[in-house]
């Protein structure tokens, strides 16, 4: 089985490229890439002019609700919507029921995403035994059966001395733990972020210093005990500051922000839109600020949906009640993608931080078109436009604070292995 | 004379100083009712009121139910100690039962900060009076206390007014800075840091005061808020003794503010803590008239919801 992709603008950061090249496929794999390229006898041929043509698009962060709590999402649906919006590889969160601790948790959704899905699935284990925060989870099997980072995300691991020794532990057993920074006690009943919006309109808020705070403890963990550390979905100014402080001390750190923590304010929130209620909370205009400088300067190396289905149910609520997190797989691209219109990042630093970052912080060989690569590919036209309907997200649950808006830029093709899974709308 | 057309009154964030204005005017109306001998107009009847109080009130329930009896409206009473979290019936299926029933005008009290939002979208057809919501809001608190400065001193334009208490959760707090703004008073906030909210000051004509002193030196009107040992007890302040030394109103201090000031509260007051008992029940509190004009104010809004047309 070959395929060529012919025509196509070529971005490819893990070889510095972007060029109008022509990318043969075979047996899975990149064969070649040059000009003018022809196809071997039986090849499929993708005319890609006037696309981009990336390494597949690879998010890290990704709660797909199965097992247990597939009324919101499952393999199927969440992995599909993953295809749709150009990715190729998701990571997913262990706060399943039960929680991914075990050998016979990652080994179901491996299984199941190889069987049934549209997409890699990665799953990411917990740090402790049940997400319990008590004790530390069996990282070594964990690794072994597939999972690539482990993360109580959701949940801080509230104990200093048991974050240090997951470090520690995961270090020896070669997973990177991603840590979600947030120090309860500041969060307290807060249900946005805190500053005049939640002054204004009466609701609890959780100050910035509440991530700030475990954002800076981690990091410092991660230095004393020589550790790599990845911090989930940053919102805040403290912490792009003290994430780009330790990467100048050298400390093992990485970390992601969240499409909607450079799109949007706690402005969404007027009106009680519990669309826009997520933890950590959407931020001020500062926040926005800091976070795209963050992109730019490369103090932030991925960004990550963080996608988080919820039932209508648990959000046509009052907003004390409604549960936290957005879906953004069927987003996460075009909001991106304004980050290039706008001349904050070049097409390959964002392919960069949605493809090739990833890949490399949890060590998944991919995220690249060299030769010999595995043929994940994202086809992308940048001048796509459209409109998130509800009803046309593959997501079973539609909270989005995007719902009706207009985007530019669509994943118009979607390849695995050489394999044509998504071909544009 | 400007017009209401709003189906509801949620915020008095949401209203113009013309609203306010006809609210607050008609209330004055309303008020030579309750002095009649029998103090019964047939305005709202055939109408019916429900009163959803999902959190306990003696006073505002009271109030509300009166203000509907003396319009001829059918009220009902509704009291439920369990908001709508995870056991029980949820908040939209009360509403929709209760539409069910057809009910011209809902009056709810919630806990959470905006349910009256998403009631009300729940509701088409229905008006909702917000009784209170969480540590948004009470859109007929700031009326009548508005109502009772304005019976004081003809106007409300040019009023220094200190508000000293937990900011933080007051709805109290929140609807008379939306609405004193809107009518030109100056409205000067204390209390410890720790029950100021960030960007207070830019919620309206709002001044944020180091200390007590400064915002009820000269003023017009010292309206004090509750302290609730049970929410602000545990890390927003030491204890009630050292509250009612730094932010409580007395008889010396009182003598701060105008010779002629007016002391008011929302109630219920916690004597010897947030006021001494000298100044409740002295020659300044109007705290009582509050209360009355709280009947008037009521009925004005239902009035106005309904429509605001005379037989």
């Amino acid at each position: 089985m070959s395929l060529l992709i012919k025509g196509g603008r070529v971005i490819d950061p893990s070889q510095n490229i972007d060029d109008a090249l022509d990318v043969l496929v075979e047996n899975g794999c990149v064969k070649e890439i040059g000009k003018g390229l022809t196809a071997p006898a039986g090849a499929d041929v993708i005319d890609a002019a006037g696309r981009i043509v990336t390494p597949g698009l690879i998010d890290m962060h990704v709660h797909l609700r199965d097992p247990g709590l597939e009324y919101k999402e499952d393999i199927i649906s969440g992995t599909r919507a993953a295809a749709l919006g150009g990715f190729t590889s998701i990571v997913c969160m262990p706060n399943t029921k039960p929680v991914i601790d075990n050998k016979a948790i990652a080994a179901y959704i491996i299984n199941k995403a190889k069987q049934e899905g549209y997409c890699n699935v990665f799953p990411v284990g917990s740090i402790t035994y049940g997400m319990s925060g008590d004790r530390l989870s069996e990282m070594g099997e964990l690794r072994e059966s597939g999972c690539v980072a482990v993360s109580d995300d959701g949940r801080p691991v509230a104990n200093a001395e048991l974050m240090r020794r997951a470090l520690e532990y995961a270090r020896g057993m070669g997973i990177l733990v991603i840590t979600h920074a947030e120090e309860l006690s500041l969060v307290g009943e807060g249900v946005m972020n805190e500053g005049f919006t939640s002054t204004e309109i009466g609701l609890k808020g959780i100050p910035r210093i509440a991530e700030d705070i475990a954002t800076a403890r981690d990091v410092m963990l991660a230095e004393y005990t020589n550790s790599p550390i990845h911090i989930a979905h940053v919102s805040t100014s403290g912490s792009v500051d003290i994430i780009r402080l330790a990467k100048s001390r050298g400390v093992k750190v990485t970390c992601e922000t969240a499409p909607h923590y450079f799109t949007l304010t706690d402005d969404a929130v007027r009106g009680y839109n519990t669309n826009a209620k997520m933890n950590p909370p959407l931020r001020e205009a500062d926040d926005v600020a800091a976070i795209k400088a963050g992109l730019k300067d490369g103090t932030i190396d991925c960004i990550a949906t963080d996608h988080a289905p919820h039932h209508l149910d648990e959000k046509d609520v009052e907003f004390n009640v409604a549960l936290n997190g957005i879906i953004g797989l069927e987003t996460s691209l075009p909001l991106s993608l304004k980050l290039v219109e706008d001349g904050l990042l070049t097409l390959n630093q964002l392919v960069e931080k949605m493809s090739y970052n990833p890949s490399n912080i949890i060590g998944l060989k991919r995220g690249s078109l060299a030769v010999g690569s595995i043929a994940d590919i994202t086809l992308i036209d940048l001048a796509a436009q459209w409109t998130v309907a509800a009803d046309a997200l593959a997501s079973k649950s539609k909270n989005s604070p995007f719902l009706g808006w207009k985007m530019k830029g669509a994943a118009t093709g979607t390849i695995l292995a050489g394999k044509v899974i998504h071909a544009g709308k | 004379m400007a017009e209401f057309r709003h189906k509801d009154i949620i915020a008095l964030r949401d209203l113009t100083k013309e609203e306010i204005e006809l609210l607050l005017s008609t209330a004055e109306s309303m008020r030579e009712i309750n002095n009649r001998d029998i103090k019964k107009v047939p305005t709202l009847r055939g109408k019916t009121i429900i009163n959803l109080f999902y959190e306990a009130s003696t006073r505002t329930r009271t109030s509300f139910e009166i203000a509907g009896k003396r319009l001829s409206a059918d009220t009902v009473n509704i009291t439920t100690s369990s908001s709508s979290t995870t056991k029980g019936e949820t908040l939209a299926d009360t509403a929709l039962n209760l539409l069910a029933m057809k009910p011209d005008i809902i009056v709810m009290r919630h806990s959470v900060s905006g349910s009256h939002y998403f009631l009300s979208g729940k509701m088409p057809g229905c008006s909702i009076i917000n009784a209170g919501d969480g540590t948004h809001e009470h859109p007929s608190q700031g009326l009548l206390d508005m109502l009772t400065m304005k019976d004081r001193f003809g106007r409300l334009d040019g009023l220094k007014v200190a508000i000293v208490g937990d900011i933080t959760h007051s709805r109290v707090a929140r609807s008379n800075i939306q609405g004193l703004t809107k009518l030109g008073s100056q409205v000067f906030l204390a209390g410890p840091p720790t029950m100021m909210p960030p960007g207070a000051e830019r919620l309206g004509n709002v001044t944020v005061c180091d200390t007590m002193k400064e915002a009820i030196q000269d003023a017009d009107v010292v309206m004090m808020l509750r302290i609730q040992q049970e929410r602000q007890g545990k890390t927003l302040m030491p204890n009630a003794r050292e509250y009612s030394r730094y932010f409580g109103l007395n008889a010396q201090n009182l003598k701060l503010a105008k010779p002629d000031a007016m002391v008011m509260h929302p109630g219920p007051i916690n004597r010897g803590v947030e006021m001494s008992s000298y100044v409740v029940d002295g020659p300044q509190s109007h705290i009582l008239k509050q209360v009355e004009n709280g009947v008037a104010v009521r009925m004005s809004m239902l009035y106005h919801v309904c429509g605001g047309e005379l037989e």
